[in-house]
């Protein structure tokens, strides 16, 4: 049996719409593919935030593309550099198409009004970041293409800009929170969206031939970070219930340079200018371990370094406990000029003013290189080879691997456009062809349940100290630095934190704008992730980019050059993570490059 | 939270009350003004502090906020009468001898608690077409040539989050809710003076209507309210430039 309804039919209290493609997530990657779908087939996106308020907004440095304005460049450096820098866990088809296409990418945001900076020549400017070089390492290169140090607000700007101009349909302030799968003929088909409106607490039911996931990372699974409060992973924690795989969860970016005990971001694109990390004696740490490219080293050695330096006594600070960013030498010209947005930053949260005194600074959790599977064409996987029709995921919940074991620097704003557009027009496409997939009866039951349970819950456990705990945890054991232990440590953590939960109490009842609530949803995508990654994390036993384990130091190609690819396959409440998770392992494409050993 | 290095180098924590203006529709017919101590530390931010009421005291206090760091333009509101971010203003930086007074900006409907609604306020930028409007392609199918001199001319309004402390700090805006407000000059700023845009004296005769830029009476108070540091008051005075003498030229080869 199936549900019959009218667009914008409201029936027990339940609103339905029907759109051709519905894009969940209005940052960078689903506006990106908006631009594409929205002239050729009937969109809607729908947004928790005001499309202007994504975290694309905070993006600093730079857009990686080999236009080779400032110097030789070519697109097949950069792939090389791709790989590497992902410590060879990336799929090297996909990194093709990344560095090919970038050159587009960049280009179609300029035409479409994005104000980069210029060269003398009135070009693209373009600077140094971390682990992009001169033919396969010799040099750093410059690449990123950049707007000042808000190369990201410019970018989410320009592209709801043209949003506007097009004329696409937003629903600002909904939260998706479920994901509707029909059985049609024994298979489960993706047939809708169901979202929570913000302002009236109602439901919406959106049937779609295609769905576009864009909602981005989940960084908010760690205490320090660079993320925002929002990035809790609900698209890739939606995907995940539904029985649907994630890959690659264990790879998290740690980011060398944010503020000291805050988490936010300074940009690499600081050292791309010639900032500097030194030590308690001052000393230029990076000379010892990278020697060639130093302080551009990719971010998982410099993060690594950090730590290093700051365990072995040489930290900096009345704890000797962080590193000192030194911007003193740039001058107030540069800083003021192509970093004013850090420099503002480290004067307004630690009072320190870069043009005078180095910044404190420590690894920030930044980005999950894991997420939801695609392929090339950004269609979600179902397992290794088989894709589920209709259904899309781009930007920093989607795992191609463009980004293998550790992304390098500007190459996430590249992901998100190109990948971005991509799904955008691949879902229209598929759109054009296909027809809808039926409702089951009563598709918002779900949801309802679940917003009613957690609007009258009046358990003891309160969401912030839950949350608290968690993040927490997670940055004492699960950060740049891993072993088995620690990772037994966190795993028992989550387990009771997920119990706890289940007798939680929240104090808004009312069903307009209450927050109360979503946090709570929230919390609950947090606790499902975070244990998806620290199970996907102890059963790596080698040490890869982003994922460090102190036990297993070396990278052991032999046994785990491949992807992680994990499903929820039982009960998701019972105690032990491995009676409901089952772990799987996907080829990594190699085309042209033989893993080597990594040398910076 | 006392995260911050500066603190855990000897700054303690003291009390803090906050005075917040609380508004829930299903149940008030008015707004109520409430206290709240919170334990803060100096270089703490008022949304830190607004987070450890609803997560600490009052889940049902109700706010927007994502980012932070003063980037995403979620969190204006009225901090002890004046238009700011809550995640931009550091306790250290109020004067702390005296309660905080927080509410939600002025002039625009309020929904509940510190939440206003935002479409009327997002209906005036749409108005002034907030895009490029260049037919002229490239030749080389590359990038359009800018000079750095011509990109420097409307740099400032390409900083605009978006977060309405300047369009809800202005007087002309609370009595005539019709008048564009100063973001959407700001955002048509960015355009008119972009030497790529093409649609100038299309912009510039919209805010040249009665509801356009000559009804501001430049009190300064949006400049004063930006938390991007944006020339607010002297972008409109370019806009009222530009309409009575065209849009200047900026040579290329500067
Ligand atoms: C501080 C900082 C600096 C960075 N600098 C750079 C850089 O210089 N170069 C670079 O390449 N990368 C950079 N990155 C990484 C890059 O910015 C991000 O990875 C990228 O912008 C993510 O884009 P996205 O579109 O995938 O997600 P986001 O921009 O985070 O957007 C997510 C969207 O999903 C929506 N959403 C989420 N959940 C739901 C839900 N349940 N229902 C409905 N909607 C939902 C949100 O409303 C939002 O619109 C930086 C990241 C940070 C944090
Ligand atoms: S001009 Fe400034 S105050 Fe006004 S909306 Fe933009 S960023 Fe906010
Ligand atoms: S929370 Fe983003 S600007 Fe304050």
């Amino acid at each position: 049996m199936s549900m019959e309804f009218q667009d914008g039919d409201v029936i027990d209290g339940v609103h339905y719409h029907q759109y051709d493609v519905v894009i969940v997530g209005a940052g960078g990657a689903g506006m990106r593919a908006a631009i594409e779908a929205a002239p050729k087939a009937r969109t809607a996106v729908i947004t928790k935030l005001y499309p202007t308020r994504s975290h694309t907004g905070a993006a600093q440095g730079g857009m990686a593309a080999a236009l080779a304005n400032v110097e030789e460049d070519s697109w097949e450096w950069h792939t090389f550099d791709t790989v590497k820098g992902g410590d060879y866990l990336v799929d090297q088809d996909a990194a093709e198409i990344l560095a090919k296409e970038a050159i587009d990418a960049v280009l179609d945001l300029e035409n479409m009004g994005l104000p980069f900076n210029r060269t003398p020549e009135g070009r693209i400017d373009q600077r140094r970041f971390g682990g992009h070089t001169r033919d396969h390492g010799k040099a750093p290169v410059r690449r990123a293409c950049y707007a000042a140090d808000r190369t990201g607000h410019m970018i989410l700007q320009t592209l709801f800009q043209n949003c506007v101009k097009l004329g696409v349909e937003f629903y600002n302030e909904y939260y998706a929170l479920d994901l509707v799968m029909t059985k049609v003929k024994g298979v489960d088909r993706p047939s809708a969206v169901v979202a929570y409106e913000l302002a009236t607490g109602e439901i919406h039911v959106f049937q779609a031939k295609s769905i576009v996931f864009a909602t981005g990372g989940f960084g908010k699974i760690y205490k320090t970070t660079s993320n925002a409060h929002t990035l809790t992973g609900d698209g890739v924690g939606i995907v995940w219930r539904k029985g649907l795989p994630l890959e690659d969860m264990e790879f998290f970016q740690f980011h060398p340079t944010g503020l000291a005990g805050l988490g936010i971001l300074l940009t690499e694109g600081a050292r791309g200018e010639g900032a500097i990390l030194r030590n308690a004696s001052g000393e230029r740490f990076m000379e010892r371990y990278a020697p060639t490219i130093k302080d551009l080293a990719p971010r998982d050695i410099v993060s690594r370094c950090m730590v290093q330096e700051v365990a072995e006594g040489r930290g900096a600070g009345p704890h000797k406990d962080y590193v000192l960013l030194d911007c003193t030498h740039l001058g107030a010209e540069v800083l003021e000029t192509k970093l004013p947005d850090i420099t503002e930053f480290a004067r307004t949260y630690l009072g320190v003013d870069p043009v005078y005194e180095p910044v404190p600074v420590m690894p920030t959790a930044h980005y999950a290189m894991g997420g939801i599977p695609t392929n090339v064409k950004a269609e979600v996987l179902r397992d290794n080879d088989t894709i589920v029709p209709g259904l899309y995921a781009a930007g920093e919940c989607a795992c191609v691997s463009v980004h293998g074991s550790n992304r390098l620097g500007t190459n996430s704003l590249l992901d998100i456009n190109v990948f971005g557009k991509r799904a955008g027009n691949n879902a229209v496409e598929y759109a054009e062809s296909a027809s809808f997939v039926p409702l089951p009866d009563d598709p918002a039951k779900g949801v309802r349940e679940l917003v009613e349970r957690l609007r009258t819950s009046d358990g003891s456990e309160r969401i912030g100290a839950l949350r608290k705990e968690l993040q927490d945890e997670m940055d004492r054991n699960a950060q740049v630095f891993r072993t088995d232990e620690s990772l037994a440590r966190v795993t028992e953590t989550i387990h009771s934190l997920r119990e706890r939960y289940q007798n939680i109490g929240i104090q808004d009842r009312g069903r307009r704008f209450n927050t109360d609530l979503l946090e709570a949803i929230e919390l609950g995508f947090l606790l499902d992730l975070a244990e998806v990654v620290v199970f996907s994390a102890r059963n790596r036993k080698e040490s890869r980019g982003g994922h460090m384990r102190d036990d297993y130091p070396d990278r052991d190609d032999a046994t785990y050059m491949k992807h992680t690819m994990a499903y929820l396959t039982g009960d998701p409440h019972s105690a032990d993570a491995a009676d409901h998770i089952t772990l799987d392992w996907k080829p990594v494409v190699v085309t042209n490059y033989q893993p080597m050993e990594r040398k910076y | 939270m006392a995260d911050n290095p500066s603190v855990e180098a000897g700054l303690s924590a003291f009390t803090v009350t906050l005075i917040i203006r609380r508004f829930d529709p299903e149940t008030m017919d008015e707004p109520v003004w409430k206290d709240y101590d919170v334990e803060l530390y100096p270089t703490d931010r008022v949304l830190d502090a607004l987070h450890k009421i609803k997560w600490e005291q009052d889940g049902s206090l109700t706010f927007r906020r994502s980012c932070a760091h003063g980037i995403c333009g979620s969190d204006a509101m009225r901090i002890n009468g004046r238009n700011r971010l809550a995640c931009k203003t550091l306790i250290k930086d109020l004067d702390i001898t005296q309660p905080i007074y927080v509410e939600a900006i002025k002039g625009l409907p309020l929904e509940k608690d510190l939440v206003v609604d935002m479409e009327p306020f997002f209906a005036s930028y749409r108005e002034i077409q907030p895009f490029l409007i260049a037919d002229a392609k490239p030749k080389d199918g590359k990038e359009r040539i800018q000079s750095v001199a011509q990109r420097e001319i409307f740099d400032d309004t390409t900083k605009c989050i978006l977060c309405a402390a300047c369009t809800s700090s202005c007087p002309v805006f609370w009595t005539d809710g019709q008048y564009f407000g100063p973001a959407a000059i700001v955002n048509a700023h960015r355009f008119i003076f972009d030497s790529r845009d093409e649609a100038a004296k299309v912009r510039l005769d919209i805010l040249n209507d009665k509801e356009g830029v000559w009804r501001c009476r430049t009190t300064f108070n949006c400049t004063e309210a930006c938390p991007r540091g944006i020339q607010v008051t002297q972008a409109i005075a370019e806009v009222k430039n530009a309409i009575l003498a065209g849009k200047p030229a900026i040579p290329a080869g500067v």
